[in-house]
């Protein structure tokens, strides 16, 4: 009978409560997009770092992972020295640099990944298999955009050079190697053409410039086999053995990377946080006057239904529940809207020149969310708890003296 | 309606010296200067008197609406004076029915479901209360208009409806705030009827009014002026009419500051 009376109540003025429902349905998308933006970003990059497995970056010394366009030389006996330490599982060096790409009369600049595919973990083939690793044998994967800019597909042979030739009039910096596949860059902007060679390759390439050299290598720790699932002491001590050892490189965990790049996202929080909680303030503003207006337009009706006797705490739960009963509503329009304008703002975002292709700021999180929108929930119940309470205090003859005046 | 051993029907409600004053703005009215009054089971009693006189009062006094600032009010025998908010609600919820001058009936909710509302808080199961509902609603009168909604009765219907709903918890004692104010007189003098026949099935009738035709179909007239009872008499039925004791109710309303208009018989 109270949900009867308390859904009557804001049938009552049908657009009233309409409103007052889709104000709240803004304050809740609102909400669950801060909340995903907040978590999501942390998510997606530690998803990003974490997904092929490589627990430690090795780089020039005092650079980041392609931070710029260095690269440490020796490349050949770092990998070796790092494949032989007992807890290194696996190694996969990679070098980067720029380079022309042309099929026929179509040509474009792209990022060049020398990496050894077997072990790579930079790119997902999408279609097509990975380069062969074989010496001799000249192989290339893509992305999509480099396709569309050079209208290639599978199967083509590529011309490759560093570019410099026809600048520098320089020779034997081309070579030709067949597209074997089609391939999704984790690291690289969807919107920028890359391909990936073998590593050797690339080097080749690069003339003197690239003769065993390399930007990144990435090792991943044997996993301990004893009782303890926490890998991070062994990781440690295998960066500090490689600083150590190496001193032109820097090796960093992709745990410490992730607490860096959180460092940096800390702005991106505070300010979901703020406009999570103002939205939340919106909400219970929103159900608070709504309710308010309600009870102090039936005012009678209430001291009727006191006088007839309902309790106070019925009273009391029959406006609650209309301010529960409008934030459940709220949500419930605000969960798939929020859904739809956080998928509508990545696309915006991830097009953001410079972002690697599986960085997604906004990230579905149940947990998150469904704290976030029960927090919503709770806090439009109780915000009806004010005009509640001053409803179920009404001085019954009072009011009804009062409304046998009036 | 119980006896007493002696055969006369028990006393339901004692108001001993009553006094209640409130605050209206800025000014302070004294409504009530020491009211007593007793109703027995069964009786039918009408409250008449001027608007300010202390009538309404003294209903919601009677009926545990309100409590007094002196004085004492039995009910059943209980003192209800100064029963805590939970425990008068209760005593409103199940001993007592109250029809007021405005219906004031849910307009958001059907007829049967406005009947239902008390027994809902009295915690009847629902099969029970809408068997209930409907068999009340049949004996207003409205058996085949139970799933209208307020706004689509007449005010007289809606008056009976709002009987219906004080009748919800099978109550010991029914009040009546002008309850014939709102509707014209074919209406009001069909809800008299009503009135008279739960009377006449036992229940205790206590009601205000301005209406002298109301007041004449009571047992019994208690007339208020200026917050004191200044006459309290039996209505006797002749071929004529309806007598009281002493004067005659004459004219078709009871309204005025002065005193309501009784002629010797």
């Amino acid at each position: 009978m109270r949900f009867t009376l308390a859904f009557a109540a804001l049938r009552r003025h049908p657009m009233r409560s309409a409103l007052a429902i889709f104000g709240l349905a803004i304050a809740a998308a609102l909400l669950i997009d801060m909340v995903m933006l907040s978590t999501g970003m942390r998510a997606s990059f530690r998803s990003l770092l974490t997904s092929r497995g490589y627990e430690l970056r090795v780089t020039p010394r005092g650079t980041l992972p392609f931070d710029t366009e260095a690269t440490v030389g020796g490349a050949a006996s770092l990998v070796a020295s790092l494949r032989a330490h007992p807890d290194i599982a696996q190694v996969s060096a990679s070098l980067g640099t720029t380079v022309q790409v042309q099929r026929r009369d179509l040509a474009s600049s792209a990022f060049a990944l020398g990496t050894d595919p077997a072990v790579q973990g930079e790119y997902s083939v999408l279609t097509g298999r990975a380069p062969s690793s074989d010496i001799g044998v000249q192989e290339v994967v893509a992305n999509s955009a480099l396709l569309t800019t050079i209208a290639a597909s599978v199967g083509d042979t590529l011309t490759i050079s560093t570019g410099r030739s026809a600048q520098l009039r320089m020779s034997g910096d081309e070579t030709r190697a067949v597209l074997v596949g089609e391939a999704r860059f984790l690291y690289v902007p969807p919107g920028l053409p890359a391909l990936s060679a073998p590593l050797r390759a690339v080097q080749e390439l690069l003339g003197e410039a690239g003769r065993d050299r390399m930007s990144l290598a990435m090792a991943s720790v044997r996993a301990d086999t004893g009782r303890n699932p926490d890998n991070s002491a062994r990781t440690e001590a295998v960066r500090q053995w490689i600083e150590d050892t190496h001193s032109r490189v820097t090796a960093i965990s992709t745990e410490t990377a992730i607490v860096q790049v959180e460092e940096r996202l800390a702005y991106f929080r505070q300010l979901a946080f703020i406009l999570g909680a103002l939205s939340l303030v919106i909400g219970i503003l929103l159900v608070t006057t709504l309710v308010s207006l309600s009870v102090n337009e039936r005012l009678g009706e209430l001291a009727v239904l006191r006088a007839i006797g309902v309790a106070r705490v019925g009273v009391l739960q029959q406006i609650m529940l209309e301010g529960l009963m409008l934030g459940a509503a709220g949500i419930t329009i605000g969960l798939g809207l929020g859904l739809v304008t956080a998928r509508w703002l990545n696309t915006i975002l991830r097009d953001f020149p410079g972002l690697p292709a599986d960085l997604d700021f906004f990230v579905w999180s149940p947990e998150a969310a469904w704290k976030a929108l029960a927090l919503l929930l709770i806090a439009s119940t109780l915000a009806g708890a004010w005009p509640a309470w001053r409803a179920s205090q009404l001085r019954v003859a009072q009011a009804l003296r009062e409304e046998s005046i009036g | 309606m119980s006896m007493t051993n002696s055969g006369a029907p028990r006393m339901l409600l004692e108001a001993s010296n009553v006094h209640r004053h409130y605050r209206t703005g800025a000014t302070d009215v004294h409504a009530l200067r020491g009211v007593s009054l007793t109703v027995h089971e069964g009786e039918f009693v009408a409250i008449v008197g001027a608007s300010g006189s202390g009538k309404s009062t003294l209903l919601h006094l009677l009926g545990a609406v309100d409590s007094p600032d002196s004085g004492r009010v039995l009910f059943e025998g209980q003192d209800i004076s100064a029963l805590s908010d939970a425990d008068a609600t209760r005593l409103r919820l199940r001993r007592v029915g109250l029809v007021f001058q405005r219906f004031y009936l849910m307009p958001t909710l059907s007829a049967i479901e406005n009947v239902e509302l008390p027994m809902a808080e009295a915690g009847v199961k629902r099969p029970e209360r809408i068997i209930r509902a409907r068999d009340l609603l049949s004996f207003v009168g409205l058996g085949a208009r139970g799933d209208h909604r307020p706004t689509q009765l007449s005010g007289g219907e809606q008056q009976r409806v709002a009987v219906a709903r004080a009748l919800a918890n099978r109550p010991a004692l029914l009040l009546a705030d002008e309850p014939t104010g709102e509707l014209d007189a074919a209406t009001g003098a069909a809800l008299i009827a009503l009135l008279q026949r739960l009377n006449a099935d036992g229940l205790t009738c206590v009601l205000v009014t301005h209406d002298a035709a109301l007041a004449r179909s009571a047992r019994r007239v208690v007339t208020m002026r200026d917050g004191h009872i200044i006459s309290d008499e039996a209505v006797r039925s002749d071929g004529d009419g309806h007598t009281l004791d002493g004067d005659t109710l004459d004219g078709d309303t009871l309204d005025g500051d002065t005193a309501p208009r009784v002629t010797p018989a």
